[in-house]
């Protein structure tokens, strides 16, 4: 056997989340455009004052980015659940923590990578000068990843449970919080004219810690919920 | 090959069976019956490693499988109630991702040929909900055709399917069986297997 790690099926699994999801638009759009509107409405509620706007605006976008990414992840593993390919995945020779890890992947690069993407335009509207939005686009870059390891330990032990979304978003926003504090931290630093890069150092060590200890918890949680 | 010891399962207080032994060699089969409810299901997902016994142990060549882990799931294929086909992909497009997934890729035009032996031949492209139950049934067991795995545990397999495709499919677990493979399979109806198969009753 050649794939001893399994990398041939974790790129399986992302290419077929990807796909499934351009067949499902509106489910992938969801949280994007979610983070749009949410995003866009805080400067009409607010008014146009400079001061408060550039103040609020890391927040605000941190906190945005949150709760985009944990608007799909009910939808992380429910439906292999219901239609069987979860359990053909245990299955699967590929060590599961590879399968966890390529499902990650697809749900930052369908949900994450476009948030990155599209902060720093969004940050326009609440005038954020450029060096914070440079800033801004690397602790989402950095912190996004993390939102999608922690949500699918939470999304795989609400796994077959009725109103699983609001038990997830209880399980999943106080482990949220470190993410939130050091990415809004970073771009507030900046605006503060300090350096960032304590601050995205321990976003990347929490990065590192999640990506190491969220597969694990999340193979656990999936072999409990098939039992 | 395949060895059941002293196997116990139970749904919240109540047993499903208890101290059940058996032992499958290669060439063989073995038919699990009994009533609706009475644990065919519990048993087949214990027996595919899915879930633990509540006392026992399952060997695969001598080993527990516990410990074999992905050896032991080299050699299974497991066709459970539910299809693991998603429905806005093809059939192709399902079975090449679920033969990546389990391990042993597969060109698309070799799926084709398995769907045109299972009888769906211009349905390749279609999205899977398109299709009736039957369909979804011949192409979730196309897997059968394109993964070579010595040991298929079929739940129900049967269900929904017409006289034509029984008639494939217990061909098709003969000529595995021929092949030296083995099968653990539950059915409320008969299947006309070349050799008989062992039977266990359970719940009574």
């Amino acid at each position: 056997m050649s794939d001893i790690f399994g990398l041939a099926a974790l790129s399986g699994v992302i290419r077929r989340d990807v796909r499934l999801a351009m067949r499902r638009k509106t489910d992938a759009l969801t949280p994007v455009i979610f983070f749009v509107i949410v995003v866009s409405l805080f400067p009409l509620g607010i008014g146009p004052e400079r001061d408060t706007l550039r103040q609020i605006a890391p927040g605000i976008l941190w906190v945005a980015a949150l709760l985009a990414s944990m608007l799909s992840l009910n939808r992380l593993f429910e439906q292999d659940y219901a239609d069987g390919t979860l359990e053909q995945l245990v299955l699967s020779p590929a060590p599961l923590g590879m399968l966890v890890i390529g499902k990650v992947g697809a749900h930052w690069l369908l949900s994450g990578a476009p948030l990155v993407l599209l902060a720093p335009l969004l940050a326009l509207q609440f005038d954020l000068p450029a060096s914070s939005l440079s800033v801004l686009a690397i602790s989402l870059a950095i912190g996004t990843p993390v939102l999608s390891l922690i949500g699918a330990i939470g999304a795989s032990l609400t796994l077959g449970l009725r109103g699983g979304g609001v038990l997830v978003a209880l399980l999943v926003l106080p482990l949220y919080v470190p993410v939130l504090i050091f990415g809004a931290g970073s771009v507030d630093a900046v605006a503060a004219g300090l350096d960032a890069v304590s601050h995205l150092s321990l976003l990347a060590a929490v990065l590192v810690l999640a990506g190491f200890f969220a597969p694990l918890a999340t193979t656990v949680a999936l072999r409990i919920a098939l039992e | 090959m395949l060895e059941g010891v002293n196997l116990q399962a139970t749904r919240g207080e109540r047993s499903l069976f208890a101290r059940l032994s058996f032992q499958v060699e290669t060439g063989e089969c073995l038919f699990v019956q009994g009533e609706n409810g009475s644990g065919k299901t519990s048993l087949l997902r214990v027996l595919a490693g899915l879930t633990p016994p509540s006392a026992g142990t399952v060997r695969w060549k001598g080993s527990p499988v516990q410990q074999l882990r992905d050896e032991f799931r080299r050699e299974l294929l497991y066709c459970g109630h539910l299809s693991g086909l998603k429905d806005e992909l093809s059939a192709i497009e399902n079975l090449v991702a679920g033969a990546l997934l389990a391990g042993d890729p597969v060109a698309s035009c070799v799926v084709r040929e398995a769907l045109h032996q299972a009888g769906l031949q211009g349905r390749d492209d279609l999205p899977v909900r398109f299709l009736s139950q039957g369909q979804r049934r011949r192409v979730s067991l196309a897997r059968l055709l394109l993964q070579r795995r010595a040991l298929w545990i079929l739940d129900e397999p049967l269900a929904a399917l017409d006289v034509q495709a029984v008639r494939w499919l217990v061909g098709l677990i003969d000529s595995h069986l021929r092949s030296g493979g083995l099968a653990v399979i539950t059915s409320h109806q008969d299947m006309a297997l070349v050799n008989r198969p062992h039977v266990i009753r359970i719940g009574v």
